[in-house]
């Protein structure tokens, strides 16, 4: 079995009277990535603030890598990176002398030259912070996240404000990091970036962790299943689809047959018409994703407004 | 489905693993002042000590490429002191100011001013934006103290104090014959106290500042009365005995003082110094009391 990289139990943080974080619970396995996704102001942000020892903890307990965050916060930094939210760098320095300093904060620091060409900034080099675009400042956010060669990175809502193509850019580079044994903790409101990037993901609302799988797994659960339609090219007997494993109901619509069930659902259905002689045409899927988890699992949607930071 | 949503619960040695009591040596931490764990969090074994170098170096250019306190810390004390040249009585010895010249009178409360522009204006601005922007709250996850970038800033606007002193004082010399400081080990002694006690002082406004607006401000605010009370506009021997007493205590008047005896020769008396040294301690201890790094 893997180690636990970061292992939370029980954690809860309170502003005042209004509870941030409430017991939760979960842990990070060695080498993935982690996504916790939720909305606005559930609590995603004060969970990693307290995995990076900037809070102390109301109640619960946290380990990165057998460390505490508060009692072992210097030696958790030389081995834990982070990329922050709102988190500016001085307006008046060049990037190539920011990185400079922070490469000197580590022991073991990475090739810069490598790190800015994954996440293409060798061009800016020279250029002031101020002079950088949004989307070139968040990813000099994730190079100083990774100068140090962490074995942990954590990485809050790493692509806002990144256009579509520096957000795969940097999904291809997170991905070649994790290849290299980083585990990662993403906290992300991007549900494609969850699916395209995370090992497994805690859906997190209202400081609770709501649920926790896999991105497929999530999906698959808030569907109860999968369903398909198609138009058969000859009559057929619909006992001849529902005596299979697979299939859990079928249904017609007009000239459109509806077949729901679990698992190699597709496959085993048009192979089944197949050997009876009868073509599936026009196959639609109905395929569940994590918004859809999302919005089952806490009655409401990822992006709605209103919800304060 | 609820159990399933569950994480799976804590094998029993995450359980054992929680009432672990901590070491002595985390005890010992617990006392309110223990030098070992204020070497701990200043000095962290594992902050790489070149990373202080690299920070004043960048801390230096950003200093060099917001140049307003270079400008107002340096060329505005040697425009008054061209203009106070150029004004023929400024060079009469006169019974009122102590046998002294106007300009002998105007050169230490200069040095008073370059010190209190460069500890309330200059100082407390960035310090305060780097708090505000996150900076500070970026380095508390690395492996450097954001305690170094206070360090580095404080070195920084030292060595641009000091640089500016000496244009001043060098300047007066040589191009306007003011004598030479008489007791230097003196003059050296007053200008470290006085830029200490403003120094605290930038920092006590750093630290109650939520924003870098907020910091100019109240350091303006600071600056002006400070100021009339080191003899800018009304020298302090031609100042009402009631003014006088209140600028014996004041930080600027004590370091006008202080700095005005060890240029004549003398060795300050006790009192100027004790106030300088005074404002020093109280205001580093408020400022540490309310510093927040976040």
């Amino acid at each position: 079995m893997k180690t636990h990289a970061v292992e939370i139990s029980h954690l809860s943080k309170a502003y005042g009277s209004v509870a941030a974080v409430d017991d939760v619970s979960l842990s990070v396995t060695e080498g993935e990535i982690f996504g916790i996704l939720g909305p606005n102001g559930a609590g995603k942000t004060t969970t990693v603030e307290c995995v990076l020892g900037l809070r102390t903890p109301d109640a619960g307990s946290i380990s990165v890598l057998g460390l505490d965050p508060v009692r072992d916060a210097a030696e958790l930094h030389t081995i834990v990176g982070a990329q922050l939210q709102e988190s500016a760098l001085p307006a008046k320095l060049r990037v190539g002398e920011i990185l400079a300093e922070y490469r000197s904060f580590y022991r073991e620091p990475a090739d810069v030259g490598e790190l800015i060409d994954g996440l293409g900034l060798a061009g800016k080099v020279k250029d002031y912070y101020r002079s950088l675009s949004g989307g070139q400042r968040q990813r000099l956010s994730i190079a100083l996240a990774l100068i140090g060669r962490p074995k942990v990175a954590v990485l809050d809502e790493m692509t806002s404000g990144l256009d579509p193509q520096a957000r795969r850019d940097t999904w291809d580079l997170i991905e070649s990091v994790r290849d290299r044994g980083v585990t990662i903790l993403l906290v992300t409101h991007f549900m494609e970036e969850a699916e395209r990037l995370c090992d497994r993901v805690a859906l997190i609302d209202s400081g609770r962790v709501v649920a926790l799988d896999t991105p497929a797994g999530l999906a698959a659960r808030a569907s109860g299943g999968k369903s398909m339609r198609f138009v058969p090219s000859a009559p057929f007997d619909d006992r001849l689809l529902t005596g299979l494993p697979e299939v859990g109901t079928v249904t017609r619509n007009g000239s459109h047959v509806v077949v729901a069930g679990t698992g190699e659902l597709v496959n085993t259905v048009i192979l089944t018409l197949a050997t009876a002689g009868v073509i599936a045409r026009d196959v639609q899927l109905d395929t569940s994703s994590l918004e859809d988890a999302f919005v089952k699992l806490t009655g409401r949607h990822l992006h709605e407004e209103g919800i304060p930071a | 489905m609820n159990t399933h949503t569950l994480p799976r619960p804590e094998g029993p040695d995450a359980k054992t693993r929680l009432p672990k009591v901590r070491p002595a040596k985390t005890r010992l931490a617990k006392t309110p002042f223990s030098v070992a764990r204020l070497t701990k969090a200043l000095l962290p074994e594992t902050a790489p000590r070149a990373a202080f170098g690299q920070i004043v170096r960048n801390e230096a250019r950003l200093a060099w490429r917001l140049p307003a306190g270079l400008i107002f810390g340096v060329g505005l004390p040697v425009l008054l002191l061209i203009i106070f040249n150029r004004i023929p009585s400024f060079h009469q010895v006169q019974a009122s100011l102590g046998g002294l010249t106007a300009f002998d009178v105007y050169v230490p409360i200069l040095i008073a001013m370059v010190i209190a522009i460069i500890a309330l204006i200059s100082l407390p601005g960035p310090l305060v934006t780097y708090r505000d922007q996150g900076i500070l709250r970026r380095l508390s996850t690395t492996p450097v103290p954001p305690s170094w970038v206070l360090a580095a800033q404080l070195v920084v606007a030292f060595c641009i104090t000091i640089a500016s002193l000496l244009i001043l004082i060098v300047v007066s010399i040589t191009a306007f014959g003011l004598d030479v400081p008489k007791n230097p080990g003196a003059l050296v002694l007053a200008i470290v106290l006085s830029i200490a006690a403003m120094f605290a002082i930038g920092l006590c406004i750093a630290a109650v500042a939520r924003t870098g607006v907020a910091a100019r401000a109240i350091g303006a605010a600071a600056f002006y009365p400070m100021l009339f009370f080191s003899g800018m506009w009304f020298p302090r021997e031609l100042m009402p005995a009631v003014l006088q007493d209140i600028s014996n205590v004041t930080p600027l008047g004590a370091a006008v003082e202080a700095i005005q005896d060890a240029m004549q020769g003398q060795f300050p008396p006790a009192e100027p110094l004790l106030v300088l040294a005074g404002y020093a301690l109280v205001f580093a201890l408020i400022a540490r009391r309310f510093f927040r790094w976040e």
